[in-house]
Order: structure tokens, then C-alpha cells, then sequence
């Protein structure tokens, strides 16, 4: 049933681990930014890092994806759509700023 | 009660529309009448349109691109008549329907000719070529079939009722926003486009599951024939592209629909973002197009050249580079839109760069072609028209990547010359190769080879009349879109252009009269063994048409060119021991019915009936978890019953002795396994 | 009797796809379209960002967004990741019941959610702050609205899997589709990260 090898004591262990780690990940920006300690610019640093190391924990934890278990054909889309990502997106921002420096848009 | 449709929907403003309305009905009309007179409906029902079978739906895929193509080249010679003669007038067309006229043809090649024809010819294909009895998911192929044909239907829809969009196929805003175009015409267009993408969306997961997930033993990634190759990388381009095009679709929706601002001129609109993501999936879009194409090209050069494919990895290798940089070129769609010069630098260069790939393939062809036993099949004949003509393009779209270049020749006929010296030798021209390459295997009987060759050379002398004055009109400094003009010069250039028009028209008659001759004469060109052209992948192997299932037992692969290895193993058509039970899917009317859903919720978004595209939105809801919770939905095709079938074709087989089998020395005589008759 | 050569008819190579390879097939599927999911939700947060700025004079982030709706939300989808976790496992052990209360908790989790945003959404449309305003309003409406439909859709689904569970008990095909239930759940909770550290967050500083 299933291609996850997790039996229950395990499974629950890195529901639980999955969830703590994800608590504290959310709770520092949302306390940097109540708190107001930081600097604009090492404040959205530090939401960015949080935000993306808690994405891998998600995945980790939550979807169980690993470079062991986890069919290749999986880790390969999930890595195309990635670039891709980060294609359209960075590229849209450039494009997008240096069109509004130059148009006035 | 019934929104902003009144009366006035109708088209007796103008007797051009009312022409095309009533071909509209009336072709509807014909067709539904014929198939009373044969009482065919419910055979049509049971048959048919309820298939899950991807053959069938694959049928029904080229069936509707075949008819669309008519249909866009009917825009076509239109657009061609009225700059051919409206030099100092008029012509006939008023601007704003030459302006319907020019978005409809865009919009109908692009997403209802072409996307279904590659569907089509992937669908009757790709599962043969890799040994498997069906798509992954053969209820979700039906359903994408049936968004397309509602797509389809919503823009034939917009001729008889309203009118349809004018701001072209890409509809850019502000002037296709609700301020400058609040009739229903953008909404038409937009309906059709996100309808039919979502279709197009499921149909790229599909494909990509059953390349990845159902090939058969022994048919590794590197032994997979080229075409499956370009099916596998053009579905996951699908699969990626389509979103940009949903976002782009759905921002000017809620711009038009709910007043939002996106794309407006006041109000913080930024018009600039629509291109950006519309051409994220634009630019990869045609290379989702180019590589089927290019996919039958790599299938028909090996087998009419009697020779394996030159270079097979280089030409995996290529295409896995064009699914990769096609993602990244898509600015080279607006450089004249005002970014800076090293933006349209970088873009620019990729784009040139992305011309390698191709360019490599097309020597890979080449290599295979040379000291091969060459055969003239019409598909060898369309393949050769394109690897003249295409390159031509190729070499004017490198000259667009330059953005100084492109400065003076963006939306000019340079332009349209380019796209369509891309579009009709290389997309169209490989998937009427796959058409007459691969008709046999569908139907049971070859196409008749005459009207077809007869019919290439109406479509190159035609493309070249049509589009080649395009090149230099554009050069000239002829914009595109122009419904009249007053540049004495130009004139003569579209003369030869529409003359070019009329030979394509011919071409097209051909086609059909080549149908029609071959549906006569069936009898005298049926495919008894299911290999019409000695061929070296595995749909050859299948009879033609194929069982059901396909494969009555799973070949196994031992070599690149899968069956021509069997072949000459002598392994190809040896009798299994025993049959076993084959678990099949069975047929749905809930893909009709989406469809049918999805056909009534685009017209009532389109004229705000708001209670009737609710009502559509729950009944496709309903289906969906109605789909969702059915668990019974296969059935058991017995072991007898297979061997009833395969008996059937061996006895076939046994029948056709042909003269040409005498000619092939390399292969021992066909071992055909006796069968009791 | 099977020749060497002939077509096999069993064993290793007459692999005929069984139903295991059926969902397998489905689960790889399903991650396919949620690939597709997370280009459109990548184009949206481009689409916002790229709009950040265009409040044509009315209401901005600033204004109108409050932490404390974002710190409701965050909490009740990220417990409702948990609780749909204990779902999973209870499915693991074959423990129909227990499934059937974790997918009830996270349904009341995941209504929570949306009662809070709807909530949020209805206090912005009355104070001016409709997705009309300006293109700064329409791309936000849009992104997160966007995710809040995506998380009423699941709503429903966990309903009828609710209904499947009930009616037909953990057969394949249902825990097949709890599965991909949470796949996609757990997908709409990475969203959402995306969007309280791009939204929200750098919204109110």
C-alpha cells in the first residue's frame, strides 16, 4: 500500500520532527519582523532562507521525498520545474524592472 | 435571464458573415443528417465518441484538425484576396471583419489545427512504438479531446452567434481589455484558448506518464524510437509551457470580467506583463508543435531510406536542448518593447543558439538519407519539400534574433513569412507525412499515392507563391494586419501571394480527393500485415487497424529499431503458447459530456449568464467526483476472445503474398504461423 | 513450452502492467500536474511582485494587510498538515476509523482557513480595498485567492474521500487517492510559505 517503507512509530516521528521544525522556521521571520530587530534588507535575508529551508522540510518530512526512495522520475520533474521557475521568474523581474526603468510602466 | 445575448447576436449586419454563419449551420445541419440517413447515431455514440481507446480518440483528433484546417485556410484565402486587390479601396472585407478574420486563423491553426493533429498522431502512435496496450490514463485522453473539440466549437460558435475576437491570436492588452473591446468577441477567444488548454494540459501528463512508466521490457530510454522521443519532450514542454499561457488568459479575463487591473491602462495596469507571459508559453508552444514533426521526419527519412537513423544520440541529445532553451528565448517575441540592450542581447543570442539544435538534426537526416535505398513515398516527398524549405526560415528567423534587425522588420510581413516558412514546411508538412506515413496502420488501407504527391507539390509551389513576396514586402516595410493599403509597389507582390493561396487550395483538394479515392478503393489497398513499408519500430508490428489491446502479448525489446531487429531474428510474428486474459478500459460518455459542459460554461462566461455557467460548473464538479468514485472501470477482454483476434490476423497475414516480399533478400520469408482456417 | 526466443507469455518478461503499476502511474501523474500547479502559482508571485508598486494611489500592502489574519492562517494550515499526516499513517496501518477522524480534523482545520481569509477578503472589499482598485490589489486578490480556492477544492475532496472511505472502506484504489489527497495538500502548505515570506511578511515591514 504504498511505496514509503515508514512504518507508524516511524512515520510519526517525522510527521512530528517535520512539524517542530517547520513551527520554528515560521516563528523567527514572523518574530523579526513583529519585533522590528532587524534591518530592512538582512530581514528579508533571513524570511527568504527561512522560507526556503522550510520548503525543503515540507518535502523532506511531509512528501517523503528523498534521492533514495523517491522515483528518479519524480526528482527529475520536480528539478525541471525548479529551473524553470527560477527561469520565468528571474527573468520576468528583470525584465520586467528594466522595462519599467526605461517605459516609465 | 439569458446576459448581454440579445437578438443583435445574430449576423445580419453583414452578408460576409452571414455567408459564414450559414456554412456554419448548414455544414452542421449536413452532417447530422447523413448521419441519420445510415442510423449511425448510436454506433457513432457507442463506437466512438465514448472511446477511451487511444486510436480512436487519435482519429477523432485528426479528423477535427483536418477539418479546422480547412476552416483556418478559408480565413486565409480571404485575407489573401482582399490585400490582393485593396490597393487604393476597400475590397470587400471591412476592416473589423478582416480583423476577426486574421485573429480567428491565428487563433484556429495554432490551438485547433496543429495542437490536435500532433495529439492525434502521438495518440495513434506513441503507445504502439513503445509496446503498450494503451495511454496511462485513457478516460482523461478521452476528456482532453473533448475540451479541444469544445474549443473548437466555442470559435465556429462565434460566427453565428456574435462575433469573434479582433485583436488577433495573441490578444494583447489594453485593446483587447474591456475599455476598448467590451464586446464578446476577447471572451470568445479567450473561452476557446483556456478550455482547450486545459485539455492540452492533461494530454501532455498523459503522454509523459505512458513514455516514462509503460514502455515494454527491454525498450530503454535510448532505445526509443525518435518519434516517441519528440512526443516525450513536446508533452513535457506541454506540461510546463501551458500555465503561463492559463495565467496570461486568466489575468485578461478577470481584467475584462471583473474589473481588475492587470493589464489596464489606468489604474496601475501594466500592459508589458501580458507579452512577458504570454510568450513564455508562445515561444515554447512552437517548438511543442516543431518537434512531433520533426519526430516523423527522423521515422520516415530512416525507413524510406532503407537505413538506421544517423547519429540517434546526437538527434536525442538535440531535442533534449531544444526542450530545455526553448524556455529561455521568448523575448525575442517583443524586442522592439522598449528593454534595454542587454536584455535583448541575451535574449537574442539564445536565440540563435537554439538554432543548433535543429541544425543538427537536419544534418542527421541528411547523413541518414546518404547511400540509403531511397524510397519516393509521399511521406519521403514531404519530407524533402520541408528540408528545403524550412532551412530558409531557419535562416531568417537567426537574421530576426538580432534585436537591431528585428527593430525594422518586427510586425511586418518579414515576420509573417518567417513564422509561417516555420509553420508550414516544418509543422504542417511532417504532420501530413505522419498522415499518409502512418494512415494505414489507423484505417486498413494505404492512401493512394498519386494525390498525394500531387498534393505536395500544389502545397510547396503554393507556400513558396504565398509567402516568398511576403519576405521582400516585409523588407519593403509593409506592416502585417494591413487591410488596405496605398503603396502602389506592394501590389503585385500579393497578387503573386493570393495566386499562391489558390494553388494551396488546390493542394488541399488534393488531399481530400486523395481521401476520397483511397476510402473507394479500400479494398484493393488494405494492409493485411499490418508493415505496408517494411518498417523498424513497433507499431508495424500490430496489425492494421490494430486489435484493441494492441499487443495480444508485450514484445520484448532487444535492440534500437525494435521490430526490424525482430525481423531479421525471425522472432516477429511467432504464435504464443498460450493467450492470457487482457484487462481493458471501458468506454465513458462523462468525456461528452465534459466536453458538452465545458462548450455551455464558455458561452454563458462569454455573455454573462451567470446562472447557466454556474449551473455548467457544478455539473462538471459533479462529474468529476462521479468519475472519482468509480472503481469499476475495466473489463476483461478473455484469453479466447484474444485468440479469436489474432487467429483472424494471421490468416490475414497468411492471404497477402505480395511481389515485393520477393525483392528483400536480407530477410528470411516471413515466418507466418498456420493457423487453422 | 516456451522456445528460446519466442514471445513469452510469463514470467520476467511478459511484464503485463498490474494494478500496483496503475497507481504508480497515477501518483506520478498527479505530481506532474502539480508541477504545472507550481509554475502558475511562480508566475503569479512574479505577476505580484512585478505590481508591488502599482497602488495607484490607494490602498497598499501596508495599509490593509494584518499579521494577525497571516498568523491564524499560517497556524490552522500548517496543524492541518500534521493532522493529514496522522491521516497517512492511520491509512498506513489500515486503521479505517482513525483515517476517517484526522481527515474530519483536517477538514475543520483547512474550513478554518478559508473562514479567516474569506473573513480578510470581505474586510479589504469593504474598505476600498477590492481587487478593482488597482494592479496591485488584483494581484494579490489573485495570488492568494488563487491558493484559497486550490484550498476549498481540497476541502471538497476531503469531503468525498470522507464519503469513499466511508462507503467502500482503505481499498486500493481509495488510499490511492488519499495519497494524492495529500500530495496535493501538503503542496498547497508550501504555497502558502511562498506566500506569507513574499506577501504578507515583507508587506507590513
Amino acid at each position: 500500500m504504498g511505496a514509503s517503507n515508514d512504518n507508524s512509530v516511524h512515520g510519526l516521528s517525522t510527521y512530528l520532527t517535520g512539524f517542530m521544525l517547520a513551527l520554528i522556521l515560521t516563528a523567527i521571520p514572523f518574530g523579526l519582523v513583529i519585533s522590528q530587530s532587524l534591518a530592512r534588507m538582512p530581514t528579508l535575508i533571513a524570511i527568504g532562507i527561512a522560507a526556503v529551508l522550510q520548503v525543503l522540510v515540507h518535502l523532506r518530512f511531509f512528501l517523503h521525498m528523498n534521492l533514495k526512495t523517491t522515483p528518479r522520475e519524480n526528482i527529475v520533474a520536480l528539478a525541471f520545474a525548479a529551473t524553470l521557475i527560477l527561469v520565468m521568474v528571474g527573468g520576468t523581474l528583470w525584465i520586467m524592472f528594466n522595462l519599467h526603468h526605461r517605459m516609465m510602466v | 435571464m439569458l446576459g448581454r445575448l440579445t437578438i443583435d447576436a445574430l449576423p445580419f449586419y453583414s452578408w460576409v458573415a452571414m455567408g459564414g454563419a450559414s456554412v456554419v449551420v448548414l455544414g452542421a445541419l449536413a452532417v447530422a443528417a447523413a448521419i441519420t440517413w445510415f442510423g449511425a447515431w448510436r454506433y457513432l455514440w457507442r463506437e466512438w465518441l465514448t472511446s477511451v481507446d487511444h486510436k480512436r480518440i487519435g482519429i477523432m483528433y485528426i479528423t477535427l484538425a483536418l477539418v479546422m484546417l480547412v476552416r483556418g485556410f478559408v480565413d486565409a484565402i480571404m485575407m489573401r484576396a482582399q490585400q490582393a486587390f485593396a490597393l487604393n479601396s476597400d475590397g470587400y472585407l471591412p476592416p473589423s471583419h478582416f480583423e476577426q478574420i486574421f485573429s480567428s486563423h491565428g487563433t484556429i491553426m495554432i490551438f485547433f489545427m496543429a495542437m490536435p493533429f500532433l495529439s492525434g498522431l502521438i495518440n495513434i502512435v506513441v503507445p504502439q512504438q513503445i509496446g503498450a496496450r494503451d495511454v496511462a490514463f485513457p478516460f482523461l485522453n478521452s476528456v482532453s479531446l473533448w475540451l479541444t473539440a469544445a474549443g473548437a466549437a466555442l470559435v465556429m460558435v462565434s460566427l453565428v452567434i456574435g462575433k469573434f475576437s479582433t485583436a488577433g491570436w495573441t490578444g494583447y492588452p489594453p485593446y483587447s481589455g474591456a475599455q476598448f473591446n467590451p464586446g464578446v468577441g476577447v471572451d470568445y477567444w479567450l473561452w476557446a484558448v483556456l478550455i482547450s488548454g486545459v485539455g492540452s494540459t492533461l494530454t501532455g501528463i498523459n503522454f509523459v506518464v505512458t513514455i516514462v512508466k509503460r514502455r515494454a521490457p527491454g525498450l530503454t530510454l535510448m532505445r526509443m524510437p525518435l518519434f516517441t522521443w519528440t512526443a516525450l519532450c513536446s508533452s513535457t514542454m506541454i506540461i510546463f509551457a501551458f500555465p503561463a499561457l492559463t495565467v496570461a488568459c486568466t489575468m485578461l479575463a478577470l481584467d475584462r470580467t471583473f474589473g481588475m487591473h492587470f493589464f489596464t491602462n489606468a489604474d496601475g495596469g501594466n500592459l508589458m506583463n501580458y507579452a512577458n507571459i504570454f510568450w513564455m508559453w508562445g515561444h515554447p508552444e512552437v517548438y511543442i508543435l516543431v518537434l512531433p514533426a520533426f519526430g516523423v521526419f527522423s521515422e520516415v527519412v530512416a525507413t524510406f531510406s532503407g537505413k538506421r537513423l544517423f547519429a540517434y544520440r546526437s538527434l536525442v541529445f538535440a531535442t533534449a536542448a531544444i526542450t530545455l532553451l526553448s524556455f529561455t528565448v521568448w523575448l525575442h517575441h517583443f524586442f522592439t518593447m522598449g528593454a534595454s540592450a542587454s536584455v535583448n542581447a541575451f535574449f537574442g543570442i539564445a536565440t540563435m543558439t537554439i538554432a543548433i539544435p535543429t541544425g543538427v538534426k537536419v544534418f542527421d537526416w541528411l547523413f541518414t538519407m546518404y547511400r540509403g535505398r531511397i524510397r519516393f513515398h509521399p511521406s519521403m516527398v514531404w519530407t524533402i519539400g520541408f528540408m528545403v524549405t524550412f532551412v530558409i526560415g531557419g535562416m531568417s528567423g537567426v537574421l530576426l534574433a538580432l534585436p537591431p534587425a528585428d527593430y525594422l522588420m518586427h510586425n511586418t510581413t518579414f515576420l509573417v513569412a518567417h513564422f509561417h516558412n516555420m509553420i508550414i514546411p516544418g509543422v504542417l508538412f511532417g504532420y501530413l507525412a505522419g498522415y499518409m506515413y502512418w494512415f494505414p496502420k489507423a484505417v486498413g488501407f494505404t492512401l493512394e499515392e498519386r494525390w498525394g504527391r500531387w498534393s505536395f507539390w500544389c502545397w510547396i509551389v503554393g507556400f513558396m507563391l504565398a509567402f516568398m513576396p511576403l519576405y521582400a514586402l516585409g523588407f519593403m516595410g509593409m506592416p502585417r494586419r494591413m487591410e488596405h493599403y496605398n503603396v502602389a509597389e506592394w501590389q503585385p507582390y500579393l497578387a503573386v501571394a493570393g495566386l499562391g493561396a489558390v494553388i494551396i487550395l488546390l493542394g488541399i483538394a488534393c488531399l481530400v480527393i486523395q481521401l476520397a479515392v483511397s476510402v473507394k478503393a479500400w479494398r484493393t489497398a488494405r494492409d493485411l500485415n499490418g508493415d505496408p513499408w517494411d518498417g523498424r519500430t513497433l507499431e508495424w508490428l500490430t496489425s492494421s487497424p490494430p486489435a484493441p489491446y494492441n499487443f495480444a502479448v508485450l514484445p520484448e525489446v532487444k535492440d534500437i529499431d525494435a521490430f526490424l531487429d525482430m525481423k531479421r531474428r525471425g522472432v516477429a510474428y511467432q504464435k504464443p503458447t498460450a493467450y492470457v486474459d487482457i484487462h481493458m478500459p471501458k468506454n465513458s460518455g462523462l468525456g461528452p459530456v465534459v466536453g458538452g459542459l465545458a462548450l455551455l460554461l464558455g458561452f454563458a462566461v462569454v455573455w454573462h449568464i451567470w446562472w447557466l455557467a454556474g449551473l455548467c460548473a457544478l455539473g462538471l464538479g459533479t462529474t468529476v467526483i462521479l468519475r472519482a468514485s468509480d472503481d469499476d472501470t475495466e473489463f476483461c477482454l478473455p484469453a479466447s476472445e484474444v485468440e479469436k483476434i489474432e487467429d483472424q490476423r494471421y490468416r490475414a497475414m497468411a492471404s497477402d503474398i505480395r511481389a515485393s516480399d520477393v525483392d528483400r533478400p536480407l530477410f528470411p520469408a516471413r515466418p507466418i504461423p498456420e493457423v487453422a482456417t | 513450452m516456451n522456445e528460446a526466443g519466442a514471445i513469452k507469455t510469463h514470467g520476467p518478461g511478459a511484464h503485463q502492467p498490474g494494478p500496483v503499476d496503475a497507481y504508480e502511474q497515477r501518483a506520478f501523474g498527479f505530481w506532474l500536474y502539480l508541477m504545472s500547479d507550481a509554475i502558475i502559482f511562480a508566475l503569479l508571485f512574479a505577476t505580484y511582485t512585478v505590481m508591488l508598486g502599482n497602488s495607484a494611489g490607494g490602498p497598499t500592502g501596508k495599509m490593509i494587510f494584518d499579521l494577525s489574519n497571516t498568523i491564524a492562517e499560517t497556524a490552522l494550515l500548517l496543524f492541518s498538515s500534521l493532522t493529514f499526516g496522522f491521516a497517512t499513517l492511520a491509512l498506513r496501518a489500515g486503521k479505517r476509523l482513525e483515517v476517517l477522524g484526522w481527515l474530519v480534523v483536517t477538514f475543520a482545520l483547512g474550513l478554518g482557513f478559508v473562514a479567516v481569509e474569506f473573513h480578510e477578503f470581505t474586510g479589504m472589499v469593504q474598505a476600498g480595498a477590492g481587487p478593482d482598485r488597482s494592479g496591485f490589489l488584483s494581484a494579490f486578490f489573485t495570488l492568494v485567492g488563487t491558493h484559497g480556492l486550490h484550498v476549498s477544492l481540497g476541502l471538497i475532496w476531503i469531503l468525498v474521500m470522507v464519503g469513499q472511505v466511508m462507503a467502500k472502506g482503505l481499498t486500493q484504489p481509495v488510499s490511492s487517492r488519499l495519497l494524492r489527497l495529500g500530495l496535493f495538500w501538503h503542496f498547497l502548505d508550501i504555497v502558502w510559505i511562498a506566500i506569507f515570506s513574499v506577501v504578507y511578511l515583507p508587506g507590513v515591514m
